[in-house]
């Protein structure tokens, strides 16, 4: 039998229900890719025996005759920040190391219900803050792709590096993620997968180690356009446990999937032409354009004015939010709990949290404590959420002349690992190009578009309007299919 | 705006988090950094604009009021709630003793 662990979700699930194989000999064929790549450190625990469990249930449910899943038969990938009923959910922290849930997240539980099976947890950055995977209390991820001519581990992108690196790596068809400002898109375009976090709203946070609730949004990230539908189809709906969820049907995005953009506009937004942008990120943009030309598009111009308030906005909104958020690890309901011998409550909750949290998590929450002390919080937390609001209404009026919005995912390919870790800012602007359509609350994705000069990925992203993941995911589509993008990193693992 | 040692000192036990003084000492200039470049913030005019904190229009939904609506955010699963406390105790989080 050809190798089951190169296959997409769309593949496995149709190659079950004809009987090409059976979901046992996926399930196996991926617990033993997982087995085998510890390099990577990609999952912070593994969980064969949930993988293959959901595969027999499959098998015989294929038996018996009935109808299965839009998953079925798929294992795949669970970031950690998913609390999963009786699998350690940490959030990649020291301070939830050993936190057994006893609950299912809604998204983990839509995936199960519709036939995927687990194969572990994926590590992240801690608390999903971070752009390189580098601030895990679990140790760094690798991303399976090197630059030409050099051995140095490099880095698969953040928060979501584990799934990045598992996805690219072929140890998963697919994997979840969460993005708050850039947190899917970045490490998929690092490694050279597709990756799409959806409308603010359309899937549910319950259940979702909260970092910034007005940014959070869970969405699939995979090999291609088709297999993102899929999976985005399986985790969206509408939850009363969430109070920000929409209450809106979930469209069928896989059999919507259209890369005919005749008649269909595609905006360049002028004011991400930024310094500092690598020229073969600008160069894989006008090939973006040639592509979607191509598709039938007109590509028309564009401004987003705001654009580079975005990211100082993003660093004053998400640490606000965050340290508010974080204030529930205290040592009392679960996690960590450091006492110091005969300290009292306070001291507790302080030892607690200097020994839980991780620098740069720290680092956040002091800057949101800050933001949103007496003094000082009309200065900059009201001011940046006002920034916000125009940085929403530049994409409101941008939106008037065109359908999407095409731009580069990153300005820069993967770097090392260790070299980007001097000033935390150069780490943050990584995310430039990403974070305003995250404080849009917009449907963005980026579609791997070529190598660069080194044989590193470079993705583009898309940007639609609310609620059009469709429009997102045809224009996806329509790159991937002129992009042929078929490179894989070289097993080294 | 800057932050001198004294202030984040402040904030860190403001924030209930314990730093010793090479830890506040490395956390200065951190922090410096990343507020001056936020400060470009005050260039944008916001005259007349309303602060955003709900960015896809959504209104918050009641429900009836019964008991155990969703069984898992009902009632009835105290030993669920426990069972991952550091110090659980006669059925309630223990912690250290409180003397005001």
């Amino acid at each position: 039998m050809s190798d089951l662990t190169q296959l997409g979700v769309k593949d496995i699930r149709d190659g079950v229900r004809a009987g090409d194989f059976t979901a046992r000999e996926v399930a196996d064929s991926f617990n033993a890719a997982v087995a085998g790549a510890a390099a990577l450190n990609a999952f912070i625990v593994t969980t064969p025996d949930h993988a293959l469990a959901a595969a027999d249930k499959v098998d015989a449910a294929r038996a018996a005759g009935s109808e299965l899943g839009a998953m079925a038969g798929v294992p795949i990938g669970m970031k950690d920040l998913f609390a999963t009923d009786g699998v350690q959910t940490t959030a990649a922290s020291h301070i939830l190391e050993g936190f057994i849930p006893r609950y299912e997240s809604t998204v983990s539980q839509k995936l199960w219900d519709a036939g995927a099976g687990m194969l572990g947890k994926l590590n992240l950055d801690q608390f999903a803050m971070g752009s390189s995977n580098e601030t895990s209390y679990f140790g760094n991820v690798a991303s399976p792709w090197k630059k030409a001519g050099s051995n140095a581990a490099m880095s698969p992108g953040g928060s979501s590096g584990g799934s990045s690196s598992a996805v690219a790596a072929r140890l998963a068809p697919a994997a979840t993620g969460t993005d708050t400002g850039g947190s899917i898109r970045q490490p998929a375009a690092f490694t050279g997968i597709c990756g799409i976090k959806p409308t603010y709203g359309r899937c549910s946070r319950w259940g979702v180690v909260a970092f910034a609730s007005s940014l959070d949004q869970a969405g699939p990230m995979a090999r291609s356009v088709e297999d993102c539908a899929i999976m985005l189809g399986a985790m969206a709906g509408f939850d009363p446990k969430d109070s920000t969820s929409l209450q809106l049907p979930v469209p069928d995005w896989e059999a919507a999937l259209n890369a005919d953009l005749r008649g269909k506009k595609v905006g360049i937004p002028r004011e991400y032409r930024m310094d500092g942008t690598d020229q073969a990120i600008l160069d894989s943009w006008e090939q973006g354009k040639e592509w979607l030309r191509d598709a039938g598009a007109e590509i028309v111009d564009v401004s987003l004015p705001h654009t580079k308030y975005a990211l100082p906005a993003y660093y004053i909104v998400a640490p606000a939010e965050a340290s508010s958020n974080l204030a529930r690890y205290d040592g009392v309901r679960y996690g960590l709990r450091d006492l110091p011998d005969g300290s009292g409550l306070q001291d507790m909750y302080a030892a607690t949290r200097a020994a839980g949290f991780g620098d740069e998590v720290k680092r956040r929450i002091l800057i949101g404590t800050y933001v949103l002390s007496a003094g000082f919080y009309d200065a900059y937390y009201t001011q940046a959420q006002k920034v916000r609001a125009l940085v929403a209404r530049d994409f409101e009026r941008a939106f008037q002349d065109c359908d999407v919005i095409l731009a580069p995912t990153t300005p820069t390919a993967s770097f090392p690992l260790g070299s980007m870790n001097e000033d935390p800012l150069t780490m943050y602007l990584n995310d430039v190009f990403a974070v305003p359509a995250s404080l849009a609350g917009l449907p963005a994705m980026s579609v791997p578009a070529m190598l660069n000069e080194h044989g590193l990925p470079l993705g583009l992203q898309l940007v639609g309007k609310p609620f059009d993941e469709q429009g997102v995911l045809n224009a996806g589509l329509a790159i991937q299919q002129r992009a042929g993008f078929v490179a894989k990193p070289e097993k080294w693992w | 705006m800057s932050v001198d040692k004294a202030t984040v000192a402040k904030i860190a036990s403001l924030a209930r988090i314990r730093m010793d003084d090479a830890a506040l000492e490395r956390m200065v200039p951190e922090l410096n950094g990343i507020l001056q470049w936020v400060e470009q913030l005050g260039e944008v005019d916001v005259t007349g604009i309303a602060p955003m904190a709900a960015v896809i229009p959504n209104t918050l939904r009641l429900r009836d009021d019964v008991v155990d609506a969703d069984p898992l955010t009902g009632g009835g699963r105290g030993s669920d709630v426990l069972a991952n406390a550091p110090a659980a105790e006669h059925g309630f989080f223990g912690v250290p003793k409180v003397i005001e």
